[in-house]
């Protein structure tokens, strides 16, 4: 026999689900880590330019080169090849280029970190101030509910939502309505909640500057009476984001929440070299959430380094999406459901009562 | 009032590193400098309670280990998002091989 979820979550930053989590300790608590030695993770912390120079050097030759087969190609057939390419490198690998420079790990010298996490930003349709801070929350409350600002899919999940994101029509109904309402200088209760006040009116100046950007190129589209700058400036979020939501949306999708150990809550997932390089390596995801200093390109050292510390990463893509889809379906009835991630015999146990939720209600 | 305890011995630290040092039921963080000089700041990054001495010291800056905050070590300037508060720094001095650091 079916029962109803025990537990009804408030995701705001601000509501009941907050109170608890401070009332609890679940807020700014103290994480589970895999023991590495110093020495190890000096060497994995280590600073050095190279490999994003590379990268990066790949990456804008890759946009520039296809945005030129856009141009030449426009309103002919053989611009849809290239149109596959420029939208992923535009609207999806932009995440992971601002996911990284924002750690401050991409690039050893700062202002390189600075220049491309500004214009990853804007490729991404995202605040460059309030998205620091709500991802330093994100990383000090991972899916902690009430506190985490960056939780993709909620409960019960909203499938209809979560299969929108693919075509990044979410980013117009709400993304630039923020960036909107930011301009406008009026930030939200729960922006409030993790951007300190000294920061606020940086945040208002940045979204001044996007949204006088997509104006510049709007305006340009209608003097030459042409979409191509809309197809080339705006409109990549909508035809190229479907490699970021899939990547993205498995870094947590159907694991537990309001646990502090990251190998219950995030998911590792071996991917293709073409996808790796798109994600900067992001999907050694729990090792990026237990150690954020170390670099994307350390990333892959690292899980050899900790992997008998934690669950068995999923082999592939389609493997994740093929565990999460089941447990997504159960959690429309059963909100308190989740996929808990087993431990390999030689991890170290951590807060035993996480592993022991109750699901019975669940498994009726 | 002020008093200096030894917090380490000089060997105790890598160059271009840092260790942690409890006394008296706080922490602090002892940094060794690239140019071989030794300073020491609260032990905790002032976002939150992430031990300084878990993250990176590159030149003059100590980095959070948990949300990269960074920090000058021998000013104790935040350095930007996502830290705005600075750090308390002590006064530090080696003494036959220690390393002491003023504490009040």
């Amino acid at each position: 026999m079916a029962t109803t979820a025990k537990t009804k979550r408030d995701y705001s930053l601000v509501g009941e689900s907050t109170r608890r989590a401070i009332e609890t300790g679940l807020a700014s608590a103290e994480w589970y880590h895999t023991d590495v030695s110093r020495k190890a993770m000096k060497e994995l912390m280590q600073r050095s330019d190279g490999p994003a120079i590379r990268d990066t050097i790949i990456w804008i030759s890759a946009i520039l080169g296809s945005a030129a087969g856009i141009i030449w190609f426009w309103s002919t057939w053989w611009v849809v090849p290239f149109l596959v390419v420029y939208g992923v490198l535009y609207g999806s690998s932009s995440d992971s280029r601002w996911h990284e420079c924002g750690h401050g790990t991409a690039f050893r010298t700062r202002w390189m970190n600075d220049v491309v996490y500004q214009i990853a930003s804007f490729m991404v349709m995202r605040n460059p101030v309030t998205w620091r801070w709500s991802h330093a929350r994100h990383h000090t409350d991972t899916i902690i509910v009430g506190r985490d600002a960056e939780i993709a899919v909620m409960r019960p999940p909203d499938l209809l939502k979560a299969g929108l994101a693919f075509t990044g029509i979410l980013d117009f109904r709400y993304s630039l309505p923020a960036l909107l309402r930011q301009a406008l200088g009026r930030l939200s209760d729960d922006e409030k909640s993790y951007v300190p006040e000294m920061e606020q009116g940086k945040a208002v100046l940045a979204a001044r500057w996007h949204i006088a950007v997509y104006v510049a190129t709007i305006a340009i589209a209608i003097a030459l009476k042409s979409w191509l700058p809309l197809v080339l400036i705006d409109l990549p979020r909508l035809y190229g984001t479907w490699h970021m939501v899939m990547t993205g949306l498995l870094q947590h999708i159907g694991l537990a929440d309001n646990v502090v150990d990251h190998r219950l809550n995030t998911r590792t997932v071996y991917m293709n070299p073409i996808s790796r390089f798109i994600y900067w390596n992001m999907n050694y995801h729990v090792e990026h959430h237990m150690f954020p200093m170390v670099p994307y390109h350390a990333l892959p050292r690292l899980h050899d380094l900790i992997k008998h510390d934690l669950p068995v990463a999923n082999p592939s893509i389609w493997h994740a999406y093929r565990e999460v889809w089941p447990v997504l379906l159960r959690q429309l009835r059963y909100e308190d459901y989740y996929l808990k991630r087993e431990l390999p015999p030689t991890a170290r146990p951590y807060r035993g009562e996480f592993h022991e939720a109750d699901m019975s209600a669940a498994a009726e | 009032m002020a008093e200096w305890v030894a917090a380490c011995a000089v060997d105790d630290v890598d160059e271009e590193d840092v260790i942690r040092f409890d006394h008296g039921g706080r922490s602090f963080a002892i940094y060794r400098s690239p140019d071989d000089q030794f300073f020491a700041t609260d032990g905790f990054c002032t976002r939150e309670k992430a031990h300084l001495a878990d993250g990176l010291v590159m030149d003059e800056i100590i980095e959070c280990p948990k949300h990269n905050g960074r920090f000058n070590y021998k000013t104790g300037q935040a350095k930007g998002a996502p830290v705005c508060v600075n750090l308390r720094t002590y006064p530090v001095k080696v003494e036959a091989g220690k390393v002491m650091i003023e504490i009040d």
